[in-house]
């Protein structure tokens, strides 16, 4: 099979639809389970009670938020270097997605740090270098739209987001450089995780739900930005949905 | 034509010759436009003294807030003054010149952020100590308080010259070109301002410096690469 084949935008674009059908309702069916195990089959946390409970949406949406930034600078930079468009494309759908990540991960967290810490925000090392993520994302949009010229907006917003993949370990590693207030990590590959297992299946469900919502997103959105791009080709010009 | 190949590289000058050159000429440009180079310096002068005006004056808060402070004007007065990095040698052509010369551009980068430096940076450290000591800043702190921005403002020109290639010509380019960059330069605000307070609590300065000092290490080798690259992206 020939993959090179799904890199051109006209091939890709059925392909798309087809893939964000499927992760959409592989999306509602684990958030379904997901959700069910966080709030009726997880135990209630002994010291932080019900509050803890957010964790099945903070963890997954952080985790996101930091893994498409690297996704859509890989992304970028592959159009960058191979000047393959639709690299870029997938680049510029996946950026509002992920700011919409680090932003919920902001929030969840401030109304988390409300019961356990008392306050809604500290600045603590991983928070700050959250929003700083979140400063990332708006400039690589921010620069993407101020361009009129696609190429150049392209490339322009790829070179940023390899400057700015720096930051990424920065947030991953903060926690052992600064060692503030923020609690260190709870799940690890190489300890066994601190928590219950059930809390622990209900985070990774949740995960899983979110990665499939992410890529049916982003699938969504790169299709809408081929169609804008590609608005003079024929091919478009005889698809279903634009005639009609 | 084959002599004239021949000529071509004999006359143009070698790495270090085309880096005094282009530096020497910025630095000329810089002074028959003095007020320009004078404004970065007022207004990093003003923010810090609005400081005292907007937090009362008391003493102890101001030692406390003092590296802050300072670090946050140093960094803003240098963002403002990356806008003049290239838009005049973009405007004039003379940036299509630089990137058609055999030599290779990020040698020529290297050059104009140093220009740009000597002009808008050096005069903010040299101006810092006098702002130290309207704060009350202990007489140790303000060598480190230099000591970090000397460090520290190069680092940010450096980082800054990336986001201003990538918002050459653009219409908006003055509030993007803060919204790209300001995120990237939180490490060294946060080492900068961190030095001066770890010194004026007698912890000592020197991981702090000793970072700073691998910042501008790092961004020596890899901003004029990434700058050229932006710039050659923004003048295709």
């Amino acid at each position: 099979m020939n993959w090179f084949k799904y890199s051109a935008p006209q091939t890709f674009y059925p392909l798309a639809g087809t893939l964000a059908k499927w992760f959409f309702a592989a999306a509602t069916v684990l958030t379904a389970i997901g959700l069910y195990i966080s709030f009726f089959v997880a135990p209630t946390d002994a010291q932080q009670g019900e509050s803890y409970r957010i964790i099945f949406i903070h963890v997954p949406a952080a985790w996101m938020s930091m893994l498409i930034y690297l996704v859509m600078a890989l992304w970028a930079g592959i159009g960058l270097a191979f000047n393959t468009r639709l690299s870029s494309m997938m680049a510029l759908a996946l950026a509002p997605t992920g700011a919409l990540m680090t932003f919920i991960a902001l929030w969840t967290g401030s109304l988390w740090g409300k019961p356990t810490w008392g306050t809604w925000w500290v600045w603590d090392a991983r928070l700050t270098s959250e929003l700083i993520l979140l400063f990332l994302y708006l400039g690589f949009m921010g620069l993407h739209a101020a361009i009129d010229e696609a190429r150049r907006a392209d490339h322009a917003a790829a070179l940023l987001a390899i400057v700015g993949v720096v930051n990424v370990p920065i947030i991953y590693f903060s926690v052992q450089w600064w060692n503030t207030l923020h609690q260190g990590a709870s799940v690890s590959l190489t300890k066994s995780p601190t928590m219950a297992a059930t809390m622990l299946t209900g985070m990774l469900v949740m995960t899983f739900a979110i990665w499939a919502y992410c890529i049916a997103a982003s699938l969504l959105r790169v299709r809408a930005i081929i169609l804008e791009r590609e608005r003079r080709a024929e091919w478009v010009a005889k698809l279903a949905e634009v005639r009609s | 034509m084959s002599t004239m190949i021949e000529a071509a590289p004999k006359a143009s000058p070698d790495l270090i010759g085309a880096y005094c050159c282009i530096v020497q000429r910025d630095l000329r440009l810089a002074l028959r436009r003095r007020v320009d180079a004078l404004n970065t310096l007022v207004f990093f002068v003003i923010v810090v003294s609005l400081f005292p005006l907007s937090v009362g004056a008391e003493p102890a808060l101001f030692r406390a807030i003092a590296p802050g402070v300072i670090w946050v004007a140093a960094l803003l007065a240098s963002m403002l003054a990356l806008q003049r990095l290239f838009a005049s040698d973009y405007a004039d052509g003379t940036l299509e010149q630089l990137l058609l010369a055999p030599q290779p551009l990020g040698v020529m980068v290297a050059a104009k952020v140093t220009a740009h430096w000597l002009v808008a940076g050096l005069p903010l450290v040299i101006a810092a100590p006098l702002l130290g000591l309207q704060f009350n800043l202990p007489a140790d702190s303000l060598g480190v308080l230099v000591l970090s921005l000397m460090l520290g403002t190069p680092t940010l020109g450096l980082i800054g010259a990336i986001g201003a290639a990538l918002t050459l010509g653009l219409r908006s380019a003055g509030v993007l070109v803060s919204l790209l960059v300001l995120p990237l330069y939180i490490p060294v605000l946060i080492f900068g301002a961190g030095a001066v307070e770890a010194a004026a609590s007698g912890l000592g300065a020197g991981p702090h410096l000793s970072l700073l000092g691998a910042f501008l290490a790092a961004a020596l080798f890899f901003a004029p690469w990434a700058t050229s690259f932006a710039l050659r992206i923004s003048m295709e």
